[in-house]
């Protein structure tokens, strides 16, 4: 049974309806098609008008969906000839992070994303997303390969967080993100970064220093979780709602504020609706920037994202 | 009790109100909060805010800590003019230009970066350092501005950059531009090592969260002060995710030397001669 977020109920019920009157014997009289397409219309328009005032934390809801597709279902509906590459040579293999060589359109490219898991047992091996420094470690040692061999880096970002553990700590969560933020600037090849689901603080821009970044309509990005804001700011975790609005994590915003460079359409409904529609838009996306960024020399691959990160941030003088 | 206090104690009681005693009590003597014994005010200062019998740091500001390093008098202070904005019009139980306003008369500082030129043994250098009592010292787009300036500048006039960090991380009220101080002060490091030019990352107590996952890690050379709290995720966010209690010295500055995170833990006396060494190193 597929998770339902409770402001979807009105839409579900609907499509109960229709199930139903699908499922009548005795089928095909005009009279039940017309209640059908009348139906159908309903929930059309039901499904837009709910998605399309998402607030702010509904919108959380749905970034962190379960059914949303994630990194392993972007490679599956995008790229050919995937294959994975594990571990940082250092400790060991961390698999919330995946990382591999795959084609796009026939030409080599390095796919790196956080990686979430469908159930509670997949969730344990995937660690919910939450990557570990040797998780981050891996994946510069990924960037420069890609970089020495001259071949794009696409980068899917699905993260509550880097790890908040003892061994995490123990291992220098701080110095893997930190040497990664250093690593992805070094970087002369064209890296295209998907905002996918939730971009959650450090452990989200350890993969997402993109020279473009895209959106998914419905994900979030922000500094801190909307739960972790309240119960700082508001002394209370039951604050989130309005931390999340505060917190201006929406494509919409991040676009005004010029962090993000587009944002990706969402089948009606969610991308957790439709994963082949949501792969289609993704990679139109990765297809038209890879394309330009292909024109650009080397040292003006690195100099054009030193400038797009360079320029962010909002001050008087 | 020592007999000096004893005798001290009885002659101020014969001679002083209650009130008043207690006051030149707290200017003459101070204990310590790490052993707790009893200092004398003046040897604590000789000390620079630090114990005098077990060596704890007490909080010092950030002008403070840059004066131990430099030679006198030859700080000179760039881009004092930056100025936050609220891009996000953020507002939790105050509005975050309140909390600014308020942070700028408690500290006099524009914002938590104070940076500049200075010496070091005659040797010229770009020194800039966060202020804790801004705001927590957090990193919103003034200071990482001001960081990358502060690297700019010694690309543009060839010297090697200190960083001195103390800081609660990222500042919430800027969200998702506070976040991508991370990135933009960690890509400026990078052009700071293409010419050949070298960080010396100092950590002071607190140093967490946003500000040690991007250019605070990243010194070529890693210095902690003694005692200091240095770590990604805070105590109290991980006691929350594991349901543990943190074994004692978790992140401080002697755990991080032992993983391998920092190259030295220096004692405030030793920081100039210390620091001076890597500068002749980096040459």
């Amino acid at each position: 049974m597929a998770t339902v977020l409770d402001f979807e109920a009105p839409i579900v019920e609907i499509e109960a309806q229709l199930d139903e009157l699908r499922n009548l014997p005795g089928l095909n009289s005009d009279q039940m098609n017309k209640e059908i397409s009348s139906l159908e219309d309903k929930l059309a328009k039901v499904r837009a008008n709910i998605y399309k005032r998402l607030t702010p934390q509904q919108k959380v809801m749905v970034a962190r969906h379960p059914d949303r597709p994630y990194t392993l279902d972007y490679i599956q509906n995008i790229f050919t000839d995937f294959t994975e590459l594990h571990g940082d040579r250092l400790f060991r293999e961390d698999p919330a992070l995946v990382c591999g060589m795959a084609k796009l359109d026939g030409e080599p490219v390095m796919v790196i994303g956080h990686q979430k898991g469908r159930n509670t047992k997949e969730n344990i091996h995937r660690n919910f997303g939450m990557v570990n420094p040797e998780g981050y470690r891996k994946s510069q040692r990924l960037f420069e390969m890609a970089d020495m061999f001259k071949r794009p880096v696409i980068t899917f970002v699905d993260t509550p967080g880097a790890y908040p553990g003892i061994g995490a700590e123990e291992r220098g969560q701080a110095e893997a993100i930190a040497r990664s933020l250093m690593v992805m600037a070094g970087l002369k090849v064209p890296m295209i970064t998907v905002i996918a689901g939730e971009g959650g603080s450090g452990g989200a821009l350890a993969i997402a220093m993109g020279n473009r970044i895209g959106m998914l309509e419905h994900s979030i990005y922000a500094v801190i979780s909307p739960e972790g804001c309240a119960s700082i700011l508001w002394k209370d975790a039951s604050y989130a709602g309005k931390a999340a609005e505060a917190l201006k994590l929406t494509s919409k915003d991040l676009k005004e504020l010029n962090i993000i460079d587009e944002i990706i359409e969402e089948p009606m409904g969610g991308a957790h609706r439709n994963h082949p529609a949501t792969a289609a838009k993704v990679k139109d996306f990765i297809v038209r920037n890879l394309a330009e960024l292909k024109t650009m020399t080397p040292e003006q691959l690195f100099e054009d994202r030193y400038q797009k990160f360079r320029n962010m941030g909002v001050f008087a003088e | 009790m020592g007999i000096r206090d004893f005798l001290r104690d009885k002659v101020q009681k014969v001679n002083t109100p209650d009130q008043q005693r207690k006051e030149i009590d707290e200017k003459l003597w101070l204990k310590c909060s790490g052993c707790g014994e009893i200092n004398y005010h003046k040897e604590v200062t000789k000390a620079l805010q630090t114990c005098p019998k077990c060596g704890k740091h007490f909080p010092i500001t950030v002008r403070e800590k840059i004066d131990i390093i430099i030679d006198p008098g030859t700080f000179q202070e760039i881009d004092e003019n930056l100025k936050s904005l609220d891009p996000l019009k953020f507002k939790d139980s105050k509005k975050y230009p309140d909390r600014v306003k308020a942070a700028v008369k408690k500290t006099g500082m524009n914002d938590a970066f104070v940076s500049g030129i200075a010496r070091i043994n005659d040797r010229p250098v770009h020194i800039g350092g966060i202020e804790f009592g801004f705001l927590g010292g957090s990193m919103g787009s003034v200071v990482g501005e001001k960081i990358v300036r502060l690297v700019e500048s010694a690309i543009e006039k060839n010297t090697h950059v200190i960083t001195i960090s103390c800081s609660g991380g990222a500042r919430m009220q800027e969200s998702i531009l506070s976040l991508m101080q991370m990135a933009k002060t960690s890509a400026a490091l990078v052009k700071l090592r293409q010419k050949g030019l070298g960080h010396i990352s100092l950590l002071t107590d607190p140093t967490t969260g946003g500000v040690t996952a991007s250019y605070a890690m990243l010194g070529d050379i890693n210095i902690a002060e003694p005692g200091a709290l240095i770590c990604f995720a805070g105590p109290r966010v991980i006691e929350q995710t594991i349901r543990q209690t943190l074994p004692e010295g978790f992140q401080r500055s002697e755990f991080l030397l032992e993983h391998g995170m920092v190259d030295m833990v220096l004692h405030r006396q030793d920081w100039k001669s210390g620091i001076s060494k890597v500068l002749e190193f980096f040459g």
